[in-house]
């Protein structure tokens, strides 16, 4: 067994640097949204409550609540409930379906912060339109991505 | 075996808004993380839950490597008769684990 060479640690260090995924950006994100809102450029903001602790000590679960303010009545009701992310490496976070029979268009579910970033939440409702709302989450221990 | 803990009511009046909260035991590997020798660990997540009110789908979620390990997730249902909750979890690998809860509807 060879003692590590001074070498060998630049050589594993700038190896950890490549394998290092690109993170989501914003544009990233509003790609996502664009792609689940169908083109809908029409997501107005409103009707959406986006529950996300200001600051958040630990990134790798951090508590989160969607509400929609609507019906959940045949004729009315959310269809579809999306998360979007900024700078995780992906921008997805979750997509919820729900139907009339849901009763309510609260879902909580817990989620990982690689870094103090903007969080959305999107909401298609039966009727074709969409309402979304926005967080701003400050995140002191990110949700760790390098290894160990 | 994953290991699950679901919170459903006993029973409910007829028509009103339940809340059912399920966790499942799951690493949720994001395949972002480098193992000791650099290489990536493969992604391994729950990416799909539905739950089922006597058969009939009430919810279903998306998951990503976004969501924190052990998957909590809480949603609401409505009391429309007594019967079986079904929750179905499936990961990367294809499993599909079920568990079932009694609900009775006065």
């Amino acid at each position: 067994m060879t003692e590590p060479t001074r070498r060998s640690l630049l050589a594993a260090g700038a190896a950890l640097l490549l394998v290092r995924p690109a993170h989501a950006t914003p544009q990233a994100m509003a790609e996502a949204i664009r792609a689940f809102a169908e083109g809908a450029a029409k997501a107005q903001p409103g009707r959406v409550r986006l529950d996300l602790p200001a600051l958040v000590e630990n990134g790798n679960s951090a508590p989160l609540t969607v509400a929609v303010d609507s019906p959940m009545t045949p004729d009315t009701f959310v269809r579809r409930i999306a998360v979007f992310n900024e700078k995780n490496p992906q921008p997805n976070v979750a997509v919820f379906h729900l139907t009339p029979r849901s009763g309510r268009a609260v879902v909580s579910t817990r989620m990982r912060l690689a870094d103090s970033q903007t969080i959305v939440a999107v909401a298609e409702l039966s009727d074709g339109t969409f309402w979304s709302a926005r967080a701003e989450v400050i995140v002191t221990l990110a949700a760790c991505l390098e290894g160990g | 075996m994953p290991r699950t803990l679901i919170n459903v009511p006993q029973s409910v009046p007829r028509g009103t808004v339940f809340e059912i909260k399920t966790l499942v035991s799951h690493p949720m590997e994001t395949g972002f993380r480098p193992d000791e020798s650099g290489r990536l660990r493969p992604r391994d997540i729950i990416h799909t839950f539905v739950c089922t009110y006597n058969g009939e789908e009430v919810f279903r979620a998306e998951l990503f490597p976004a969501i924190a390990a052990n998957p909590f997730l809480s949603f609401t249902a409505v009391a429309t008769e007594s019967g079986e909750l079904a929750f179905h979890w499936t990961d990367d690998h294809g499993a599909i684990h079920t568990e079932t809860a009694r609900i009775t509807v006065t």
